[in-house]
């Protein structure tokens, strides 16, 4: 609990008070003045970013979280928080234990929700959600593909999404190895379940026939199948890789 | 007065009890004396050996009895019970509702010694700090011993309401089988237990009516997870009035759940957890249109169904649809199918769903009659000015933030706190998450809302100044303890000096429950509000620059408080020696997680204790003596 070393002792406020910005002169009734005080390096400041001081490692910035500067009501002080005066004390923004006070319940169930959360209709780069449906579950999840390197790591996160229901033989291990592209054809023959997705172009794949990156573009939804099922799609992705041009 | 003497009245003299043992029982029973503060201590020389007091009156104490049972309201049972022992007796016997505010400040057998006719019991453990992972996980509060005593001493009991207690598998399957009459189980951010102990309650208790599980982390194991749904009796209606397992994570069996709703013809209140979809909830709520209270799960399909069954109507057919909550997994395009129920509603809770403000206008535009409303900030100030405009009778609102990080500024701020003080003038309870405010707004909503009973704001930004004049937001706060004169419950935060406590403790004369963080210059802040604010039971404090000064100052007060909490503030070890050497009635932990730490407390966790320190400490709490 450093922060409170950060809190200046016995100094008044404006001594070390860090501005960034231009001193205007201050009224006491400025409430209903239009007065967007810009920081000193606002050319860093694009249409649709502030770029702050904090290490904000959010990619999704909440369009309504931006100031319109036509806003006259917003009069928002761009300003950081008192820095520490020594550099070498951990930074104002490193997360403080228990702050704020929003119960580590509630956290959890809005960062799960976060993970699962649709963002339909909006094509951001940052984003790439996708409906994840097992048969026989009995609901979907939604899954963010840009948040994984690798099949590898996407198996292990449907791995755990999935786990609470019997999915015979598909533990990760046996996931992973679907996704291993030499072993594919050996265990679609074996299996329960195999991974399929559907790609941009309507058709269903399985998974792990393209390099990832490519996956990442294409998928468009991803279904977790009876291997039986899956039998018929394998040829077809096997000849769909063959004529792709990449 | 509140010395107790054995006021003996004129009767007790002349006449003899026909009942001489009863008597003599009772007498030992309560040879205890309450001083001053509030605690029992025996009595020297009691009236046993020396000084045999006549009979009591039996036939008064009859009367009394009749008279004490309509008491309900606990403070006034605590006053009719010191009144002299005659009433200690006849209260205790009648008193059916026992409530525990801190599970470590009695001993179970205290507790069921005293009273013998206990129905419903409630009981909390930990201190609300322990909620945003303040407190070692092994910290206590442990409901075994209580469940045991419990068990036997109330075989009739019918109600058990548990809040941070840690409770296990093996208690509820205690509570199952131990109380045949049972039919109330409450439990409110507990942990410690999993589908198994479910199953044990929805097995064997038979008259269950009620069985909510709110915010509580329920364990799932692979290997243990049970279907409890399904244990539940499966042939012949049940008692089944309210079921709520929002906070449940793993899926249930809906088939078993849908024959539960079908055969429970008395349910109001049913809330699913998120593994309810849109389709099954449809299908419950056919089952069940006279539900009052709903918790619609996640408000999500699942499967892209051909034909999507029409979910207006099925609200529509709720015609007494009051409180709303859930949309766990909220598909906005499912919003319509609410309307219909709108207007109806007292209550929405849209604390899990992340809608913006357009999509919350299009619901809110018809709630005229809500009173509790709870939101994510992505609803921006737009979304609270819509509220302002429809809610005119909202009494509570709650704001939680989407993104809990500090940032410059945020979806919501003081634009709509004083657009929500505009329209809502009955506010009386609001809990207020921001990046930024001005005293300008808080002053606002003191003049605006002067029922306010609970004002809780917190600026997520630490320390951070009035967003326009710079200064420190100590007027603000100021003018809510001025103005509400109705205040019991305050929670502080942004950049805060002495000044805001010293018109804490000035003004804030009926405050209850305070909470403090990253706030005050000195010693002086703290000592303003223990001076100043004669009842304050619950205050918890962290990261603020009082010291030892400061909590020594507070000496008159601690046996009438239910606990103090400071962490990561000024204390020193010999300061809390000095405290319980001063006060042997209570109990201070002192909890560091720091092994580093040697003279610095992290944490102290003070409460009154009519029976000492506790013996199921973990190795990181020293308890002073």
């Amino acid at each position: 609990m450093e922060v409170v070393g950060m809190k200046k002792e016995n100094m008044r406020f404006e001594e070390t008070e860090l501005r960034l910005g231009i001193g205007l002169p201050r009224n006491g009734s400025a409430t209903e003045e239009l007065v967007v005080r810009k920081r000193g390096f606002s050319e860093t400041e694009t249409q649709d970013h502030t770029m702050d001081l904090m290490l904000n490692l959010s990619t999704n910035k909440e369009p309504t979280s931006e100031v319109d500067p036509i806003d006259n009501t917003k009069i928002l002080q761009k300003e950081n928080t008192l820095l520490p005066a020594d550099p070498a004390k951990p930074p104002a923004k490193a997360q403080v234990v228990g702050w704020p006070p929003v119960r580590s319940y509630r956290k959890n169930m809005l960062a799960m929700q976060k993970s699962s959360n649709d963002v339909v209709g909006e094509e951001n780069n940052a984003i790439s959600f996708v409906k994840v449906s097992m048969d026989g579950a009995p609901y979907l999840r939604k899954v963010d593909l840009k948040i994984y390197n690798s099949y590898s790591q996407l198996s292990d996160s449907l791995g755990k999404m999935f786990s609470s229901f019997t999915i015979g033989n598909c533990e990760s291990q046996g996931m992973k190895d679907f996704m291993n592209e030499s072993k594919l054809m050996d265990l679609l023959n074996n299996s329960d379940y195999v991974p399929t997705y559907e790609d941009k172009d309507g058709d269903w794949m399985v998974v792990g026939d393209v390099p990832w990156e490519m996956f990442v573009e294409s998928c468009k939804r991803l279904r977790i199948m009876k291997g039986k099922e899956a039998i018929g799609i394998a040829p077809r992705a096997m000849e769909k890789c063959k004529n792709r041009s990449y | 007065m509140r010395e107790n003497h054995p006021q003996k009245t004129t009767e007790d003299d002349n006449r003899s009890s026909s009942i001489p043992d009863l008597a003599r029982a009772e007498i030992a029973e309560s040879s205890t004396s309450k001083n001053r503060t509030g605690l029992s201590e025996p009595v020297p020389g009691s009236n046993q050996t020396e000084n045999p007091s006549p009979f009591p009156d039996q036939v008064l104490e009859n009367v009394l009895e009749n008279v004490l049972h309509f008491l309900s309201s606990r403070k006034d049972r605590n006053a009719a019970s010191l009144v002299c022992r005659s009433w200690y007796r006849a209260e205790a016997l009648t008193r059916s509702d026992l409530f525990i505010g801190n599970c470590y400040a009695v001993s179970p057998r205290r507790a069921t010694n005293r009273f013998s006719r206990i129905k419903s019991v409630t009981v909390k453990g930990k201190p609300r700090f322990a909620d945003f992972d303040l407190m070692p996980v092994d910290w206590g509060a442990h409901f075994t011993p209580w469940v045991s005593s419990l068990a036997q001493a109330y075989p009739w009991l019918e109600k058990l309401h548990l809040k941070r207690m840690t409770v296990t598998d093996d208690n509820l399957a205690v509570i199952a089988d131990s109380f045949a009459g049972f039919r109330e189980l409450l439990l409110v951010c507990c942990e410690g237990f999993g589908t198994p102990g479910l199953a044990a309650i929805a097995a064997k208790c038979r008259l269950l009516r009620v069985l909510e599980l709110v915010e509580s982390v329920i364990e799932v194991e692979d290997d243990e997870e049970v279907d409890w749904v399904s244990c539940f009796p499966n042939e012949g209606q049940t008692h089944l009035e309210s079921l709520a397992f929002d906070c449940v994570e793993c899926p249930v069996n809906f088939e078993a759940l849908e024959g539960l709703v079908a055969r429970s013809p008395c349910l109001k209140k049913l809330r699913l957890n998120r593994s309810v979809s849109m389709a099954q909830l449809h299908r419950l709520m056919l089952r069940a249109p006279q539900l009052t209270h709903l918790g619609t799960g996640s408000f999500s399909a699942n499967e892209n169904v051909d034909q999507e069954p029409d979910y207006a109507s099925a609200f529509a057919a709720c015609r007494s649809l009051v409180c709303l909550s859930g949309f766990r997994e909220i598909w906005p395009d499912y919003l319509p199918a609410i309307y219909p129920v709108c207007a109806n509603l007292t209550s929405l809770n849209f604390s899990y769903a992340d809608v913006n403000a357009e999509q919350l206008k299009s619901v809110i535009c018809h709630c005229h009659n809500l009173q509790i409303l709870w939101v994510l900030d992505s609803v921006c100030d737009d979304g609270l000015q819509a509220v302002a405009a429809t809610c005119k009778d909202l009494r509570e609102l709650r704001v939680f933030p989407v993104d809990a990080r500090e940032e410059t500024e945020g979806p919501v701020s003081e634009v709509g706190l004083v657009a929500i003080s505009q329209g809502c003038r009955k506010l009386e309870s609001i809990l207020f998450f921001c990046q930024t405010m001005t005293n300008a707004a808080v002053i606002a909503m003191s003049k605006n809302c002067p029922d306010l009973v609970v004002f809780r704001l917190c600026i997520i930004g630490v320390y951070r100044p009035d967003a326009v004049t710079q200064e420190p937001m100590d007027e603000g706060f100021g003018a809510i303890v001025m103005n509400c004169k109705k205040l019991t419950r305050l929670a502080v935060s942004g950049l805060l000096t002495d000044r805001a406590f010293e018109y804490i403790g000035r003004y804030g004369k009926l405050i209850r429950t305070l909470s403090v963080a990253f706030a005050g210059d000195t010693d002086l802040g703290l000592k303003y509000v223990l001076e100043g604010c004669p009842n304050l039971k619950k205050l918890e404090i962290r990261d603020s620059p009082f010291g030892d000064g400061a909590l020594l100052s507070g000496l008159h007060h601690y046996y009438n408080m239910r606990f103090l909490w400071m962490s990561s503030c000024k204390l020193t070890r010999q300061a809390c020696q000095e405290v319980a050497r001063a006060l042997p009635g209570l109990v201070l932990e002192v909890i560091n997680n720091n092994e580093d730490a040697v003279n610095d407390i992290e944490i102290l966790y003070m409460y009154r204790s009519l029976d000492g320190p506790r013996d199921d400490a973990p190795e990181n709490v020293t308890i002073m003596q």
